[in-house]
């Protein structure tokens, strides 16, 4: 008897404690937005001395910094692999600065950036196209890298179909020609892919490769929520067409990218102004970025991290030889 | 009865903290339901669409950006496809989830509780994205090649993958439902020398009918409510679908895929407010469908006994 009620004491004791335990964690996790928020003010604290010592002393902003702090980032999903690994990679060489990025969409990250929950805002679009001018005038631009996109098409359509005229592109994809067969490929149905009607990957290609020209909703087609998923499903429909970044095609063989005008969608064709369906990476920041998100910044743009950038498919902006 | 320490304090301590928690949960329904309406009314009072226009037409381009509102916003195609999706999933599901049941309690239900049931378990346990995606790489293309389409995204492919996900949820509660067909109905008509096939149609069937249907209402719910898996494999064209094996899209899935992308506060987002809002009445009212056949199948027995 004795014993029993000893050892249900113990399991009582142990069952507080793992409670009183998972309390602890829960509360350290709610208030980790507030120590955020201090850890950034302090952090701007920081950057006033360290702005005024800097102008004092002129010191070299290299790439190493002796900034702490944390950067915060949201928004275009585009941006979102690139953006992630230069976190990583600057992480290593700054190791008192924290930044983390997440997706959400160029409008998460506009918002977000403009009313000051995160220090980046990912777009694929400048800000004046979407916020109104007001709100678009607080933020300051960087445009960080450029993007090309590529119109790809099933890897069965790639020896035939290599080239495509613009005419013929906008033709396909305002659903004119629906065989494979009137742009010399074979007797195949086109089925297009595309991405929703709010996304940047498809205004930035209706802009450049369509001229403007929407795409059709009457012809065949699939909306895919994202390019991963457009790439899948390019991939197993025979006949099918679609667009997507070139950074999703540096590992893959799976599809063919198809040139326009007799131009192939590459790096160099983009820098040199060529090749004409590309636009800026943007990161946002509420007026002049404090000095760990312009360490941060610095760093992505910065010759050393252009190699990766060009690497995992993206532009160099400081290489472009044409303005937009 | 011994009086011990603390005993009343414990009393009121208790009484107040399930009365806080449960005061909570309830003020939480009320506030999400306030914010759907607050936002998804937008489209009609700040952009002066008309419910008819929301509900009827067919027409969806609204305007993502903060200057003007020239756009439509009519959810027509959207509302089609969620009803027809769902309706369709049900009329698949429905049948193996009545089979199910009846195998798990009337014919076997040693072998049903042992092992058909935890099986059945595990289907709700799967994640949505996992239906999603093998729907996507096994069904997608299994379904072009059977019936030779073009593409294998279809309303037959989401509904498939809808059933299967509903079918669980159906189980379990008409499961329930004929368990708690007492005993002794089954006795009598044992009795009177009924087999055990009329006494399942005649008898069980009837008894747990209000339970069976709050099951296959509760399914429908959730196949209405399901965004990730259906909007993998629907194909999310946004047109009437022509036939159950042309692809379309849904209230969820156009959602899901436009909520990332849109501007806070544009007609567009609005838009996707207001299916937002719909959605929310659409499982409302369920849940109220629920309540009624319920109230009224505990009539019948009432009056029968």
């Amino acid at each position: 008897m004795k014993i029993k009620k000893i050892l249900a004491s113990a399991l009582a004791l142990t069952l507080l404690t793992a409670t009183l335990a998972g309390c602890g964690t829960s509360k350290t996790e709610t208030s980790q937005t507030p120590s955020n928020t201090t850890q950034e003010s302090a952090s701007k604290e920081n950057d006033i001395k360290s702005g005024a010592s800097q102008t004092n002393s002129t010191s070299a902003q290299n790439s190493k910094t002796d900034v702490s702090g944390t950067v915060t980032g949201s928004g275009s999903s585009a941006l979102l692999p690139l953006a992630q690994d230069a976190a990583d990679k600057f992480k290593s060489v700054n190791p008192d600065i924290s930044v983390t990025f997440n997706g959400g969409g160029s409008g998460t990250g506009l918002k977000q950036v403009a009313d000051g929950s995160v220090d980046i805002g990912d777009s694929d679009v400048f800000a004046e196209e979407k916020l109104d001018a007001d709100k678009a005038k607080e933020l300051v631009d960087h445009k960080v890298c450029t993007i090309t996109m590529a119109a790809i098409v099933n890897s069965d359509l790639g020896s035939s179909v290599k080239n495509l005229t613009k005419q013929q592109l906008i033709d396909i994809f305002t659903g004119k020609i629906a065989n494979w067969k009137d742009v010399g490929g074979p007797d195949e149905k086109i089925l297009l892919v595309t991405r929703p009607d709010s996304s940047g990957t498809r205004a930035l290609f209706t802009k450049w490769a369509l001229d403007g020209n929407q795409e059709s909703s009457g012809a065949s087609y699939l909306e895919t929520d994202n390019s991963g998923e457009l790439l899948e499903t390019v991939k197993s429909n025979k006949g099918a067409i679609g667009y997507l970044a070139l950074s999703y095609l540096v590992n893959n063989k799976d599809v063919t990218p198809v040139s326009i005008d007799g131009v192939a969608p590459t790096l160099e064709n983009t820098y040199s102004g060529k090749y004409p369906v590309w636009g800026y990476e943007h990161m946002y920041t509420k007026g002049e970025p404090n000095q760990a998100v312009k360490a941060f910044l610095d760093y992505i743009m910065s010759d050393e991290y252009g190699k990766n950038m060009e690497a995992q498919g993206y532009g160099v902006s400081s290489k472009m030889q044409v303005t937009r | 009865m011994q009086l011990q320490k603390g005993m009343f304090r414990k009393e009121y301590f208790w009484k107040w903290l399930i009365s806080v928690c449960g005061i909570i949960m309830i003020v939480i329904t009320i506030v999400i339901g306030a914010f759907l309406i607050y936002k998804g009314s937008y489209t009609f009072t700040g952009f002066g669409h008309s419910i008819g226009e929301f509900l009827f037409s067919a027409k969806f381009s609204p305007n993502d950006s903060y200057s003007g509102s020239n756009g439509s916003v009519g959810a027509a195609v959207f509302i089609v496809g969620s009803v027809l999706t769902c309706g369709l999933a049900l009329l698949i599901s429905t049948p193996f989830s009545l089979a199910a049941a009846i195998f798990m309690t009337e014919i076997s239900p040693k072998f049903g509780n042992k092992f058909f049931q935890p099986a059945v378990e595990i289907f709700v346990g799967i994640p949505s994205i996992v239906y999603g995606w093998t729907g996507l790489t096994v069904l997608v293309p299994a379904v072009r090649d059977v019936f030779n389409l073009p593409y294998g995204n279809s309303v037959f492919t989401a509904a498939l993958v809808l059933a299967l996900m509903i079918f669980p949820s159906i189980t379990s509660v008409a499961t329930d439902a004929i368990r708690g067909v007492p005993s002794s109905y089954r006795d009598a008509a044992y009795g009177m020398g009924s087999t055990r096939w009329q006494i399942i149609k005649n008898v069980v069937l009837p008894a747990a009918s209000s339970g069976i249907m709050t099951g296959i209402i509760l399914g429908l719910a959730r196949a209405f409510g399901e965004a990730l898996a259906v909007a993998m494999v629907i194909g999310k064209t946004r047109v009437f679908p022509k036939n159950i094996f042309s692809s379309t899209s849904t209230l969820t899935s156009v959602i899901a895929s436009n909520m990332g992308n849109t501007f806070d506060g544009t007609e567009y987002n609005s838009a996707l407010w207001s299916m937002a809002l719909l959605l929310f009445i659409i499982s409302l009212l369920f849940i109220f469908l629920i309540h009624f056949i319920s109230a009224k199948g505990e009539k019948k027995a009432n009056g029968k006994d």
